[in-house]
């Protein structure tokens, strides 16, 4: 190889042998040479160690893996939006008729808790689970996020195309919908159904009041809902309607039932309520007394009910086969004697019953009084007939087009598998249902609407009222509001927010006259969320006969009837299964029978007796059930004042389509419903048998045990008449002998007592307005962040709720017979009682913690302190209210219950979560906290307007929910407070451990001395004292 | 100090000399593992591997791998826990208590029920740990540690705390004086010895050097370690029992527990002793020096402390009784009576009846019904705890919350673990320290030999 001798320049310096280069030129790194000393100014070898130890300790801390948190500010800050101050806007749940007129609490602009809108004449505060749960559904990532088109994912412009042009040459168009009680929907509806050649709008009830607006018709000319008025009844006759549970408006019963119900010495009275029913309802429950019918007999009771007012009035009576029930003669002499102050209401949707019942109130005057149909109401709209005879249309083809409006007939119809192979012949099918539900999935065409959240609307629940729905959330998904749907399908360029703008305009703005300008009246009714208007009565036309319905009944019902029959309810978590995704309300515990994540056939005690079944710890058996053709496999569930020879099953379950939380949970019910009398009929009163299977199941219940044992310890309870001669009557008051004489166990006491100079939170607690609804218990799972866990971990008995609601039967047998006071009784009394942390001032909790992670603050409250809890269980073990709960799985972000616990496992779900209470992690206890993240943001309001805490501004969620009142919440030191005149505190016990005046005011487990700042008032039965 | 009753039947019995006990304990020691022993550690090992899978898979998954629930927080967490130490007095009693009272029969047994203690203590702390939500912290914050989160202090009012303290003294105190005695027996057999084994005994043994002075230094801790524990004995299971005392719960809220729960101690880990040293005399030949008088006496011990144990049973229903208390005398009709009546009922039998059999000196002087009984009373003493624990929590006082405990494999596991871990260990110290106390042993065999000889 040839030499190369050319020199390659390092540079021009080497070029020109620069002396500043030549001093350098041997070194590796001219630039930067490390010396020892550093004297020519440059890095010492210190400074490279410092370096050399910096760079290692970059690279080992680069190599842990730092989660990335980005808090990324906003660029254009909107207006109203503050980093972590909640904004919260008025606005109406609605779905399918049930209603509640709400406020939404939003975080940076996430909506995350609905609370009752005060403002509300219908629902006031109070809310019901379902409601409260339903901002969870906002999150459902199984909602659709887009349209679709035989299955495949669309979009817009491509089915609005499509849909205009199938529809106009479908031939007949029907549009099938649950109760709309919004008069711009309806309008929009109208507008549609102009441009597709006058399409029909046919209503159907999944939960069908068919029978009542049939009868209003019948009686009075006019297919309508009345308003019912129980505050204004001194005596409540119901025959099965579970009016504060799941019967047409709970929420707003409930509150005026309540209003009838409290009692102070003050004013010693109270409503009486009948109950004749064949299942445990919510309202039977409550009852003072109930009486278990068989289905099959209760128009006869209604009939003979209306016999004996008709004999006092001297009115004609009907012949009918005589039935025997109890309170019956005494219900209609108390009716009697409270003439337009008694209200009678049924639950049978069999129209005939429903005009004897309007009969019965026409008779007692009750009608425009407590019964009032000339102010109607709209929460049922629902026509049996014209769906039944919708179903026959469309398997005989004569219906081209079909579009459901957010309904799932397919699954909740008593016909809905006949109805599922029907839309299979019409030619063009379109559903605007949020996801691809029974439903939705057999129809061409899904337009998913948004989630009501997302949505303007407005409502008119009552002749008079109306309320505005407001989105508080940009949509989530690529869905859009179905009334603008169909306003495009019509060919409507309005949006619809301008269509209810300018219906609002047209109607409500111009009927009043207070406000010249439409958008100061529309803001101030977007504001409050509701607007009433002064409405003049219409007179209805007087009573027709009612012969034929009570010659109807004489038929239909007997008095005698030997065989099984089946009464179809719904839960009050799970309603009609619209919700049945959301597992806040599958692992709501039921407040009768306790059970979550199931339903199952109620079964009475005598026949379980009889079939050998014994239930323990929520182990049973499964049963066949039969009707007719069809059958279904479904565990039995033991539920004490179930009618003998009746059995109940809830509807609601048994969902195929409905998401990964709801699907396969229990069995259809709406299958077995009797469709061929005219109208849905939920009592199967003929064709029903049950065979108790060898296969063992497993009901996961909340509570197993049913009696509370006698323990008067526990539960104070009394009667009407002994409360008005003592106040303190059932009350239990435990002395404790010391130094000669008995003394209230408080007075011996190892413990200084605490000082509360500032505040001292508390509870009261009042069982005798407390339905047992439930409605609290959702409410501080949402509040609270507490996590659901699933079936089986409700089985292993570790369900997280903080609150929870006892549900006690009565047992017939003496105190001290611990076996027998284990059986409740075969028709049993029952009371509730909330039971949350007690917050107790000698906390049992407290002292045995061995790292303080619970401590006692200044006000009172027994706080928990998530960050140093190490997971012993001591203070859970030393509660004697059990209300401690632990983390004994990480039940967040976590797979294994990432079905079930979605608002802490996926990333949409993690959107409701209140980001002022954390998510607590796995091996923590936690409790009841008495919401003090809204003390903490109550009191700094204050303090940021320089001014005390007002008594109501703090209220804690289970409080707020209540539709009864039944929890108030305040400060115990603040003399103005509504809770200190409840309890009538003593005065000298300010800013120390309360004592209390008011009669009915105990603490549970007085006698062990732990003082907690949660009261209860003792339960009062309006019973006479020879009944009690 | 080495007079003896002339009357009194030798405590080691076949005649041995000096040597012949160095030579029969150390030769267990110095010589090849037996078939037994490797059968023995097999088993051990085993189980403890097969325990470790549940115990990984609850420090893994969370406590919710246990049957535990809302109502019923502690079960064979706790029971397992108050069960071992409560074989662990034995140990300490035998060798502190009876030294005080010069009961030289002690000697021959006390350096195997010391390291029992040992063992069994060091399996009970497992469980106050484990059990906890969050071990990782939970071992430490338990702990009065100085710390850099302000004022954060323990909770001295908490009875788990004191737990802390009263456990970790008394293992501390064990350990020490179980040492301190094997290092004499550790020189011994440091100085047959040769090569690696040499090497080790001999930094086992502390550089003993058997002068007189190490002697007389030697029996002065032995009796001061003797004083301070002694009241450990007592205190240690008193502390366990304030667990439950110091609680509002019916069942747990009860004065008698710290008597019947020392007693109780007593009596199972003499029990254990038992069981143990049936099976290592056999083994290890060692019949001349765990005589059936030996055996005998501590069957006595285990009468007296059983038949405290059932008039505490008694006398707690007759105090629920007494007291008026709903509540109370439901968790006492609910034990008997209610859906773990069957737990009671072994309690009562394994407890209370079963050890009444050594009133009979046929039975108490036999080997076969012995390790029988002594295997039965841990049983019941097993269930003692379970019966105080789960019945007394799984129905308290609001009858909505009442709820059965169901145990999972887990529970299993974890308790299994804890028995491989603790065979494991005694066979490791049967095979590689002397299991007797040669030293000792050598005083007695001079008096006895004496009358020998005489």
């Amino acid at each position: 190889m040839k030499e190369n001798n050319k020199t390659y320049w390092k540079g021009i310096e080497q070029l020109t042998n620069d002396p500043e280069f030549v001093k350098n030129a041997d070194k590796e790194f001219p630039e930067f040479s490390p010396s020892n000393n550093g004297e020519d100014g440059g890095p010492s070898r210190r400074d490279f160690l410092k370096l050399m130890g910096f760079s290692l300790a970059a690279a080992s801390l680069a190599a842990c893996e730092a989660p990335v948190r980005k808090a990324i500010p906003y660029v254009n800050k909107p207006v109203d939006i503050n980093p972590s101050i909640p904004n919260y806007y008025a606005s109406t749940f609605s779905s399918g008729g049930d209603y509640a007129s709400i406020v939404v609490k939003t975080r940076e602009g996430r909506p995350i808790k609905i609370d009752g809108n005060e403002l509300s004449p219908i629902n006031g505060k109070g809310v019901s689970a379902i409601v409260e749960a339903s901002v969870l559904s906002l999150y459902d990532k199984q909602r659709l996020s887009g349209p679709y088109i035989k299955g495949e994912k669309s979009d817009w412009a491509t089915i609005d195309a499509q849909i205009k042009s199938q529809l106009s040459i479908a031939g007949t168009v029907k549009i099938v919908t649950n109760t709309i009680n919004s008069p711009s929907t309806e309008k929009a509806l109208v507008q549609f159904a102009e441009a597709f050649g006058g399409a029909e709008v046919i209503t159907y009830d999944a939960i069908s009041s068919y029978g009542i607006t049939k009868a209003a018709e019948t009686s009075y000319g006019e297919s309508i809902l009345p308003t019912y008025k129980f505050d204004k009844a001194k005596v409540i006759v119901s025959f099965g309607a579970d009016f504060l549970g799941t019967w047409i408006s709970p929420i707003e019963f409930a509150r005026q039932y309540a209003k009838g119900r409290k009692i102070s010495k003050e004013k010693p009275e109270m409503s009486r309520h009948f109950q004749f029913e064949s299942n445990l309802s919510l309202t039977g429950s409550n009852a003072d007394y109930r009486t278990p019918i068989k289905a099959s007999a209760s128009g006869l009771a209604v009939l003979s009910l209306y016999n004996a007012l008709a004999k006092k009035a001297g009115a004609a009576s009907y012949n009918a086969a005589a039935v025997e029930v109890a309170h019956l003669d005494k219900a209609a002499n108390e009716l009697w004697a409270n003439r337009g102050a008694s209200i009678v209401v049924s639950g049978s949707n069999d129209p005939n019953v429903q005009i004897v019942i309007n009969g019965i109130n026409d008779l007692l005057g009750n009608n425009g009084n407590t019964v009032d149909f000339s102010t109607p109401s709209f929460f049922r709209k629902g026509d049996d007939a014209k769906m039944n005879q919708f179903v026959t249309d469309l398997n005989a083809g004569r219906v081209g087009g079909v579009v459901f409006y957010n309904c799932n007939p397919a699954y909740d119809y008593a016909r809905g598998v006949e109805l599922a192979a029907g839309i299979a012949k019409v030619k063009v099918s379109v559903a605007t249902n949020m996801t691809m539900d029974e439903t939705a999935s057999l129809v061409q065409y899904v337009a998913p609407d948004h989630h009501y959240l997302e949505s303007w609307n407005d409502f008119n629940p009552r002749k008079g009222e109306f309320s505005l729905a407001q989105p508080t959330i940009s949509p989530l998904f690529d869905t859009r509001q179905a009334q603008e749907s169909f306003l495009v399908w019509a060919g409507v360029e309005t949006n619809y927010y301008d269509f209810v703008q300018e219906n609002w305009k047209s109607t409500l703005f111009a009927s009043q006259s207070e406000l010249k300008d439409f958008q100061q009246y529309w803001d101030q009714s977007l504001f409050n969320g509701v607007v009433s208007i002064a409405s003049n009565s219409s007179s209805l036309a007087t009573i027709s006969d009612i012969s034929n319905a009570a010659g109807a009944i004489a038929k239909t019902y007997k008095a005698d009837n030997a065989t099984t029959e089946l009464v179809v309810y719904s839960k009050i978590g799970i309603g009609n299964g619209t919700f049945a995704n959301n597992p806040w309300l599958q692992e709501m515990s039921d407040p009768i029978s306790k059970a979550t994540w199931d339903n199952y056939l109620t079964v009475s005690q005598k026949w379980a007796n009889e079939n050998g079944l014994k239930m323990f710890e929520g182990a049973t058996q499964k049963a066949k059930l039969t009707i007719g053709e069809k059958s279904v496999i479904v565990p039995v569930l033991v539920q004490p004042g179930q009618a003998i020879g009746t059995v109940g099953l809830a509807l609601g379950y048994g969902r195929t389509n409905a998401g990964r939380v709801a699907n396969g949970v229990g069995v259809n019910a709406y299958e077995l419903l009797d469709h061929s009398k005219g109208f849905v009929n939920f009592d199967i009163t003929e064709g029903v048998s049950i065979e108790l299977l060898a296969d063992t199941y497993k009901i996961a219940q909340t509570q197993t045990h049913q009696t509370y044992m006698g323990r008067n310890f526990v539960v104070q309870e009394s009667i009407l008449p002994e409360y008005k001669e003592d106040a303190y009557a059932g009350r239990y008051q435990p002395k404790i002998y010391k130094e000669g004489e008995f003394v209230k166990p408080s007075k011996i006491s190892l413990w200084k007592g605490h000082q509360y100079s500032q505040h001292h939170w508390g509870l009261a607690i009042d069982m005798n307005s407390c339905i047992g609804c439930g409605a609290c218990t959702v409410a501080c799972q949402v509040e609270n962040n507490v996590a659901v866990v699933g079936k089986q971990e409700v089985l292993n008995r570790r369900e997280m709720a903080w609150i929870r609601i006892d549900r006690y039967y009565s047992s017939d047998a003496e105190v001290g017979d611990n076996d027998g006071l284990e059986i409740a009784s075969e028709n049993p009394e029952v009371v509730f009682q909330p039971m949350m942390c007690q917050h107790c001032n000698n906390a049992p909790c407290e002292t045995v913690c061995p790292v303080a992670a619970t401590t006692h603050s200044s006000e009172g409250l027994n706080q928990m302190t998530y960050n140093r809890c190490i997971g012993t269980r001591y203070c859970a073990n030393n509660c004697p209210y059990k209300v401690r709960r632990f983390n004994w799985f990480k039940y967040h972000d976590n797979k294994d219950f990432s079905t079930v616990n979605v608002a802490q496992n996926d990333d949409m779900g993690k959107m409701v979560l209140n980001p002022d209470v954390t998510v607590r992690s796995r091996g923590v206890i936690e409790k009841c906290s008495m919401c003090v993240q809204r003390i903490q943001s109550g009191k700094l309001t204050a303090k940021r307007e320089g001014r005390k805490v007002q008594d109501g501004e703090i209220t804690t969620a289970c409080a707020s929910a209540c539709p009864t009142d039944a929890i108030v919440f305040g400060d115990m030191n603040d003399t103005s407070s509504k809770i200190y005149s409840t309890l009538k505190i003593k005065e000298e016990t300010l800013s120390a451990t309360k004592e209390v005046n008011e009669e009915r005011a105990y603490h549970v487990l007085e006698e062990v001395n732990v003082n907690p700042n949660v009261w209860y008032f003792t339960k009062i039965r309006n019973k006479d004292k020879s009944e009690a | 100090m080495q007079v003896t009753s002339s009357v009194r039947e030798p405590l080691i019995t076949g005649g041995k000399t000096l040597k012949d006990v160095t030579h029969d304990v150390s030769r267990q020691v110095e010589g090849k593992p037996t078939l037994g022993w490797i059968l023995g550690l097999l088993v051990a090992v085993g189980v403890l591997l097969l325990g470790s899978l549940a115990l990984v898979a609850t420090l893994w998954e969370g406590i919710g791998m246990w049957g535990l629930n809302k109502t019923v927080g502690w079960a064979w967490d706790i029971t397992n826990f108050v069960w071992w130490v409560g074989i662990g007095h034995a140990g300490t009693l035998i060798s502190a208590v009876l030294l005080l009272f010069r009961q030289k029969w002690r000697m021959a047994i006390n350096r195997a029920a010391e390291a029992m203690t040992i063992f069994a203590v060091i399996c009970a702390a497992m469980f106050p740990v484990i059990h906890m939500g969050r071990p990782w912290l939970g071992a430490y914050w338990a702990l009065p540690l100085p710390n850099t989160f302000g004022s954060l202090w323990v909770n001295f009012n908490s009875p788990l705390l004191w737990d802390v303290f009263a456990i970790s003294t008394y293992f501390s105190v064990s350990l020490v004086f179980w040492y301190i005695g094997l290092i004499p027996d550790f020189a011994t057999i440091r100085d047959r010895a040769t090569g690696l084994r040499k090497t080790i005994y001999g930094a086992l043994s502390f550089g003993w050097d058997g002068a007189a002075k190490t002697w007389s230094r030697y029996e002065s801790v032995a009796l001061i370690l003797a004083g301070l524990a002694t009241p450990l004995v007592l205190s240690v299971h008193t502390i366990v029992s304030f667990d439950f005392a110091t609680s509002v719960i019916p069942g747990w809220h009860t004065t008698i527990f710290p008597p019947y729960f020392v007693a109780g101690a007593i009596f199972s880990g003499f029990a254990m002793v038992l069981t143990l040293m049936i099976i290592t005399r056999k083994l290890f030949k060692l019949e001349d020096y765990i005589t059936i008088g030996h055996i005998e006496l501590m069957n006595i011990v285990i009468i007296i402390t059983g038949s405290i144990v059932g008039i505490a049973y008694i006398t707690e229903f007759f105090i629920a009784w007494y007291s008026g208390v709903a509540a109370e005398q439901y968790a006492f009709v609910n034990r008997a009576f209610g859906p773990y009546w069957w737990a009671y009922w072994s309690m009562m039998t394994c407890n209370v009846i079963s050890p009444q059999l050594f009133w009979f000196k046929k039975i108490r002087t036999s080997i076969v019904a012995t390790f029988a009984l002594s295997i039965v009373v841990n049983i019941g003493m097993w269930f003692e705890r379970f019966v105080i624990i789960v019945t007394s929590l799984h129905r308290d006082y609001l009858p909505s919350s009442w709820a059965m405990f169901y145990p999972t494999i887990s529970d299993v596991g974890v308790y299994l673990f804890t028995f491989g871990l603790f065979f494991t260990l005694f066979l490791l110290f049967a095979k590689f320290f002397p299991v007797i106390n040669m030293a000792e042993v050598k005083s007695i065999v001079k008096s006895s030999s004496e009358k020998v000889n005489k």
